[in-house]
């Protein structure tokens, strides 16, 4: 067995602002301990605002009334009976707003799971592999990574006709074409724990492969593909908003992205119906911002540098080398 | 300092007593955080001029912030609460460098007090070359200087601790690690500083490598008649190295004297406990740098282990 | 050397890749586009000859004659020679004469407004990192909520406002339509007028993803060595930050720039539909509401080979800002 490091594939390869830049923590961190953040502000934020709109999604359709009543009281603004007004065609914005905010999520966790799984298969076994099976793997992502996936997307959806379009078809051309990008993050990763100590001691003990991955390796990486998810959840559910608004999006089922749609359609914004065009963009925003808050606490496991200096454990410890983590100058 | 005769090894203080360079007094340096955190405990020390004074501790023990904080590198969170340091300037002016204002601390850097830290390890911008590292330093505090100038300062230093002046248009990458070491060290010669602080200098390197810079120091020391603070843990070396050491444990200072005397009769616990956990390197301690260094006489002991010299090593 | 020819054969590679799924996607999917495709031609009263059905066979693979490699063999020749077929959305016009026509227009635009976001983010985000603890960190919750709002929405409110509102910019198209397409005055100053509202939404959606990124490595890069000796050095602090820190902190953001490309193409589709921008990204909506595949696949094809293009060319340039890369690993 080589003792060699090689260094994941540099700095250079790496998407801007991804994880696994930078040296992961040394040491070994037990799987569950190491994926729960510290707690801070930013994290309860984040927490809140994403189980705010999970809560109205799962909930809100039970309490709403039928989204898809009709009234002749077409595009009414809020009021007591219709708290965020009407559309068009009379349907009650806020019952709708429920739906929508409940298939959004739905599409979201399907293409999260589906492509952070794909991801895995192909970063993790790439890089614990090795060898020729690297190569083809890189390549395969740094391929997908570089084909620009919207007009792909597009270009498929264009291929299925629209009554076949259903939400599956949108979930699984989401998930083809978005796991790239979080594969070559985790086959960084990979490279940097595979050579550590007690991983090649399994090695050595006899190990077998698939049971180093899962025992040794999938647990360290766990804060990176947690963070990847939640990644590719956000990614997921801003792309289906933008098929949808396309025209191009799942036409079974209501998301954001659909009424966004008929919003637009509708001439909302034209017609100073605000109320039925801005509520669905700030529930994904709300959504967004909420996950994108968790990430950067699971960003600040991967790379503790982020932290602010000196408000964390970390310091005390190693005082004679701080100086060169902290960053804020006293010259300043 | 030429003109002394070198004092002999046993004898007891550095050379130039009376003249000291660098004076630190009762200072402490603390890491703010949840939990205050004391580095650097009511700490002393006198550099005198053409003193090698060595900083011996483990790592963790504080002596890096020491000496960071001497120059004022220290960052948030960390803070001098309490002490001065004073730098006494050839010219018989003293500077409180602790109440320098920015832009005087920036020019009293590397002017008067340059510091080598770990070449072979990232201490080198890796994206530009040598030459635009040393000539930044010439830019910046020598702006006077032409351009042929400047070029021939560089080559001139580097030439000085046995590089290859046309290594100069090399990155560092493409340099060993003993010859980032030399470059770092160059650099830190460029604007003839009175003080050199060395942060572990040798430490990622080969024994062989370390030898020849080491010698490398002592020689032009003793050429250019700068001071130098040596960090390492490791004790042996600086016995061999220093003329006074002061070791140091958890942020406290808790023996100061010569290198003679410590090695003879350490007081402390922790001195032998050092002393003692450090194979020696070449058999008999003290022999085979001192030996060589062109301003020092051989010391007594055994002859010195003069391996073939690293070839960029001699001038 | 070896980095170069490898980064070439790996974008060959792509463009191999690409072609090819260009190829099997059609094959792949339910329906017969080639009996669409013509049914629309006849509408538009174009005259059916056995060779256009021929040549609309070999791109979306209804024929039956040959075998499935001569008709990638037939379809990678006549992709050599430029010819994509007919276009039925703008029939008779060839769609490589389509293509050609809105392609600069999504350059010109999408290349400028990318160019001015990444600039200004690296900017932004390297003052944001360098000055860490300061006033300037509170940007990074606006960027946040930024990256989080769907492009589209944002592009709609803003156009609500600055355009219909207040009456600063026109709101649809890429030009007054009065004016001759050429490089006359009116006709250059009316685009400029029309291009600055998509530019500044393409801008602010996009900047907050390079400022972040390039904040973080910021952060990351001024716990370097290498800062330490550059702050030892008594270097001023501007030099500190430009010359060291920046200067090794943008290298993953250029390389990002390069795989960021594929989205900015993406975010021109978006944008080109908000405001009816006479873009190839409009041009591929337009093609896939007419059931127009043969625009479709060109647009697609053209679309790729562009960002591949961009890619090496990014790729290229790296080489030369990292020195570290041409020794080859």
């Amino acid at each position: 067995m080589t003792t060699q490091l090689p260094l994941p594939d540099g700095l250079a390869d790496l998407p801007p602002g991804a994880p696994g830049t930078t040296a992961p923590p040394s040491g070994r961190r037990t799987g569950w301990r190491a994926v729960l953040p510290t707690w801070t502000p930013k994290l309860a934020i984040g927490l809140g605002l994403v189980a705010a709109v999970a809560l109205f999604g799962l909930l809100g359709p039970l309490l709403a009334g039928d989204p898809n009543t009709i009234r002749n009281i077409g595009l009414t603004g809020p009021s007591g009976d219709h708290w965020l007004g009407t559309t068009q065609t009379g349907q009650d914005v806020l019952d709708q707003l429920t739906r929508a905010t409940r298939g959004s999520l739905q599409i979201g966790l399907f293409v999260g799971v589906l492509a952070t799984a794909l991801s895995a298969l192909v970063g993790v076994v790439g890089g614990y592999a090795g060898g020729l099976v690297d190569e083809a793997f890189s390549l395969l992502s740094n391929v997908m990574l570089v084909i620009p996936g919207l007009p792909l997307v597009i270009v498929i959806s264009g291929f299925v006709p629209a009554e076949q379009r259903g939400s599956w078809t949108v979930v699984l051309v989401l998930a083809l074409t978005g796991w790239a990008s979080a594969a070559r993050v985790l086959r960084a990763q990979t490279l940097s724990v595979r050579n550590r100590d007690y991983v090649a001691a399994a090695k050595v003990a006899g190990e077998k492969p698939w049971r180093v991955i899962c025992v040794e390796i999938l647990p360290n990486l766990l804060p990176v593909l947690a963070s990847q998810f939640v990644f590719s959840v956000v990614a997921a559910i801003l792309s289906e908003a933008g098929l949808s608004f396309l025209g191009l999006g799942a036409s079974n089922s209501s998301t954001l992205g659909t009424m966004l749609y008929f919003a637009q359609n509708g001439f909302a914004l034209q017609r100073d119906a605000w109320w039925w065009f801005v509520p669905p963009g700030l529930i994904i925003a709300a959504l967004g911002c909420g996950l994108a808050l968790v990430n950067l606490s699971l960003d600040e496991i991967i790379n503790p540098r982020l932290r602010r200096p000196g408000r964390r454990r970390n310091t005390p410890e190693k005082a004679d080398r701080s100086p060169n983590h902290a960053v804020r100058s006293t010259a300043a | 300092m030429t003109t002394h005769n070198p004092p002999p090894r046993t004898a007891p203080p550095a050379p130039d007593a009376a003249r000291p360079v660098l004076t630190v007094r009762d200072l402490n340096v603390v890491y703010r955080g949840d939990r205050t955190v004391h580095a650097v405990k009511d700490v002393s020390l006198t550099l005198h001029r053409g003193e090698i004074l060595g900083l011996a501790g483990e790592s963790g023990c504080g002596k890096s912030t020491l000496a960071y904080a001497v120059n004022r590198l220290h960052e948030w969170p960390a803070e001098v609460s309490s002490g001065t340091v004073t730098f006494h300037d050839r010219d018989g002016h003293d500077l409180d460098l602790l109440a320098l204002r920015d832009e005087e601390l920036r020019r009293f850097r590397w002017s008067k007090l340059s510091m080598v830290f770990q070449g072979a390890m990232n201490a080198l911008n890796p994206v530009t070359t040598v030459r635009a590292q040393l000539e930044d330093v010439l830019t910046t505090h020598r702006p006077g200087m032409s351009k042929q100038q400047r070029r021939a300062r560089c080559a001139e230093v580097l030439d000085l601790v046995g590089v290859e002046p046309g290594r100069m248009h090399s990155y560092p990458h493409e340099l060993s690690g003993g010859m980032r070491q030399r470059v770092m060290i160059a650099m830190a010669l460029l604007l003839d500083p009175q003080v050199m602080i060395m942060d572990e200098p040798t430490t990622a390197l080969d024994v062989l490598v370390q030898r020849g810079i080491l010698r490398e120091i002592l020689r032009l020391r003793d050429e250019l008649g700068f001071a130098v603070v040596f960090i390492t843990h490791d004790l042996p070396l600086l016995l061999e190295l220093s003329d006074r050491i002061a070791v140091m444990l958890r942020g406290e200072i808790v023996e100061y004297d010569t290198a003679e005397t410590l090695y003879r009769h350490p007081r402390h616990p922790y001195t032998r406990q050092l002393l003692e956990s450090f194979p020696s390197l070449t058999g008999e301690r003290g022999a085979f740098l001192r030996a060589t260094g062109p301003a020092s006489p051989p010391a007594a002991g055994p002859a010195p282990h003069d391996q073939a010299r690293p070839a960029g090593s001699t001038r | 050397m070896r980095y170069y020819a490898r980064k070439t054969g790996f974008y060959l590679v792509a463009l191999w890749a690409a072609v090819t799924l260009n190829f099997f996607i059609p094959r792949m999917m339910p329906g017969n586009p080639v009996d669409i495709l013509m049914a629309k031609l006849q509408q538009r009263g174009g005259t059916v000859g056995p060779s256009v059905r021929r040549s609309y066979e070999l791109l979306l693979g209804a024929d039956h004659s040959d075998s499935l490699a001569q008709q990638y063999l037939s379809y990678l020749n006549n992709l050599l020679h430029g010819d994509f077929g007919i276009s039925v959305s703008a029939y008779p016009a060839k769609v490589s004469d389509v293509i050609g026509q809105s392609l600069p227009w999504t350059i010109a635009l999408v290349g400028l407004a990318t160019l001015i976001s990444f600039v200004l983010g690296l900017t932004l985000g390297a003052l944001v990192g360098w000055k860490r603890g300061s006033w300037l960190d509170s940007i990074i919750p606006g960027t946040t909520v930024l990256a989080a709002v769907p492009y589209f929405w944002l592009a709609l409110i803003l156009a609500a406002l600055l355009s219909s509102t207040l009456n600063w910019f026109p709101l649809l198209g890429g030009y007054d339509v009065t004016y001759d397409i050429g490089w006359n005055w009116d006709f250059v100053s009316s685009a400029v007028q029309h291009g600055i509202l998509p530019a500044l939404t393409i801008v602010i959606s996009s900047v907050g993803g390079w400022l972040l990124g390039m904040r973080n490595m910021m952060v990351s890069t001024a716990a370097e060595d290498y800062i330490l000796t550059a702050r030892a050095k008594g270097l001023r602090n501007r030099r500190v930050m430009i010359r060291y820190a920046a200067r090794n902190a943008a290298l993953p953001s250029v390389a990002g720039f390069a795989t960021s490309l594929g989205f900015v193409v993406s975010g021109s589709v978006m944008t080109e539909q908000v405001f009816s921008y006479p873009g190839i990204g409009g041009r591929l909506l337009q093609a896939v509401e007419n059931n127009d595949y043969a625009l479709m696949q060109g647009i697609f094809l053209v679309i790729t080979v562009a960002v591949l293009g961009a890619n090496l060319l990014v790729d290229l340039l790296y080489g030369l800002i990292d020195p570290r890369t041409r020794a080859g690993n």
